[in-house]
């Protein structure tokens, strides 16, 4: 047998290595994303990646800047974000403020369950459904567009700001309500000058979220916004992602090839933009958890 | 504010319906049960089925136990330090991780530097490490949500810190773990960039013989048929029947998962 404190004692160093496991996979993560990717900076060199041309399998000479692939994911990021806000954080309110508490029981659960729908499904769906109307609408040679794109990624989106937002604004204290309807205010007065601005911190974290999520959205962008790698802010135009190019180079590339590399060079700049927006995110989140 | 929030009610119950709807002329007994033929335009999604369930089993294998440990500790152990800080700040960088950046990490790790090459195992570890984040938050509401004095008892009668664990806070917070990690495999049995790069093959009409070899899997099967198929008008009502499928899995995952949350709540009311 083995004495109790000594089992005890074991016991806990395993699940705290159980623990450091997550530190370790982050680490690794960058580890090998950098592992995969230094040799581009010996040949052909980090300062090829500050280009605008995008042209990385050529006869002539194969050119990888970024520029119009960072433009992409930028345009089709903010268009999905600015799409999404005011549906998200209306829905967010309604929920927390409005709607009657059986009404509120389903609904939040429903619109979370949008998050549940595989990335791929609304892909495809946008590929079939909204892609044509896309191109009708607006009388297009292709409904393949930066909008379409944007409009399914706020779908995506739209589960994440409103979950958090809701909660932001369910924490606001009952006090400051009361008081603002003691001094006369109508309920909408109260929601959209007081609770709402007090939950303002909440709200904001929500939405930098969300655009984590649509900046390292990858299939749906993939199948819709048309994979054009050009510099332009023409919602109606085919862009290429970041994610997207990843994606759809790297099953055809060589391993080991300077195409190869400055695809994990994408992943690396990806990764820290979503990585400083959690960051800041949490942040703010907690400056607000003060009440 | 009710527009605009009906109004999203009303887009995802839209998605939902034109691809139930759509999608189950596809469905046939056939169509579940064989391989697929003529590069996916006829036949069925079999081979398609059995990778995603082999993928979902080998993420949930590799996850739940290191989930489950690292919420125990990080509930029941964890001194504010630098050490519980870092573990905290390292869930939160990986669950914003893009899905594509896993699967470069996972080709760079296990599939190449582990040389598992592009296999059922270097396609579930990736999954695994993905859901790792949700899956230990998820544990670790499920702890703290158990009350202290349960823990209190059990140490004022001598219980040793991991017996009062096992036999008096474990039990009672293992549903909502369970739920979270429902959770976690529905959202592994959707992703597709992930496993674009670590596991999944475009056409593989037979079924894998170990957890070496190559799967298809739903998701990356509907991308295929969707994007790369040269005749994509004419497969459509396999596209369909595909994503019915994978929605019918993902969704009926994450209903299971509410209706157990549900169920266990009512059980155990503090």
């Amino acid at each position: 047998m083995v004495p109790r404190q000594v089992k005890e004692l074991g016991i806990a160093y395993v699940l705290m290595a159980a623990s450091f496991a997550c530190i370790l996979i982050v680490f690794f993560i960058f580890l090998f994303l950098f592992r995969e990717a230094t040799p581009f900076v010996a040949k052909p060199g980090l300062g090829t990646l500050f280009d605008e041309r995008w042209i990385p399998v050529s006869f002539q000479q194969q050119r990888f800047g970024i520029y119009p692939l960072i433009t992409g994911s930028l345009l089709v990021t903010f268009l999905a974000t600015a799409l999404a806000v005011p549906f998200g954080v209306c829905a967010a309110v309604y929920i927390a403020e409005v709607a009657r508490p059986k009404e509120r029981e389903f609904l939040k659960p429903f619109i979370e369950l949008m998050a549940a729908i595989p990335s791929v499904v609304l892909g495809f769906f946008g590929l079939v459904v909204l892609a044509p109307v896309v191109k009708a609408a607006f009388n297009l040679p292709t409904g393949l567009t930066a909008l379409t794109g944007a409009i399914l990624l706020a779908f995506m989106a739209i589960p994440t700001i409103t979950s958090i937002s809701e909660d932001a604004i369910k924490s606001v204290p009952r006090s400051y309500r009361e008081a603002s309807l003691a001094l006369g205010a109508t309920e909408m007065q109260t929601v959209w000058r007081v609770t709402v601005p007090a939950g303002l911190a909440g709200i904001v974290a929500a939405v930098m979220l969300g655009m984590g999520r649509v900046i390292g959205e990858t299939m749906a962008v993939l199948m819709v916004t048309g994979n054009a790698a050009v510099i332009t802010l023409n919602p109606l135009r085919s862009v290429r992602t970041m994610t997207a190019t990843i994606a759809a180079e790297m099953g055809e590339v060589t391993y080991g090839s300077a195409h190869y590399q400055a695809l994990f060079w994408i992943g690396i700049l990806l990764l820290a933009a979503t990585f400083i927006l959690n960051i800041v995110a949490q942040r703010v989140l907690r400056s607000h958890q003060r009440y | 504010m009710r527009l605009a929030t009906y109004f999203i009610v009303g887009v995802i119950a839209y998605i939902v319906i034109d691809i139930v709807v759509k999608g189950l002329p596809a469905i046939s007994w056939e169509f579940l049960t064989s391989p697929p033929r003529r590069g996916g335009a006829e036949g069925g999604i079999f081979p398609a089925i059995v990778g995603t369930f082999y993928l979902m089993v080998g993420t949930i294998v590799v996850a739940l136990p290191l989930g489950m440990a690292a919420a125990v500790y990080l509930s029941e152990y964890a001194r504010q330090g630098r050490f519980t800080r870092t573990v905290r700040l390292s869930i939160i960088t990986l669950a914003g991780v893009p899905s594509i950046v896993f699967g470069l990490f996972g080709l760079g790790l296990f599939v190449l530097f582990f040389g598992f090459g592009a296999s059922i195992i270097a396609g579930s570890l990736t999954l695994a490490c993905m859901v790792l984040p949700i899956m230990i938050v998820a544990s670790e509401e499920a702890l703290r949500a158990v009350p202290q004095y349960l823990r209190e008892g059990s140490l004022a009668l001598g219980a040793g810190k991991w017996q009062t664990i096992r036999k008096n806070v474990l039990p009672y917070a293992i549903p909502g773990m369970v739920t979270g990690s429902v959770l976690s495999i529905g959202r592994a049995a959707g992703e597709t960039a992930p496993i674009l790069l670590t596991v999944a093959a475009f056409y593989l009409p037979n079924l894998p013989n170990s957890i070496y070899d190559q799967v298809m899997a739903l998701p990356y099967h509907l991308f295929v048929l969707a994007t790369q198929h040269p005749d994509a008008e004419k497969v459509r009502p396999m596209q369909y029947g595909t994503a019915l499928v994978l929605i019918a899995l993902v969704l009926g995952i994450n209903l299971g998962a509410i209706v157990l949350r549900a169920r266990f709540r009512k059980k155990y009311r503090w």
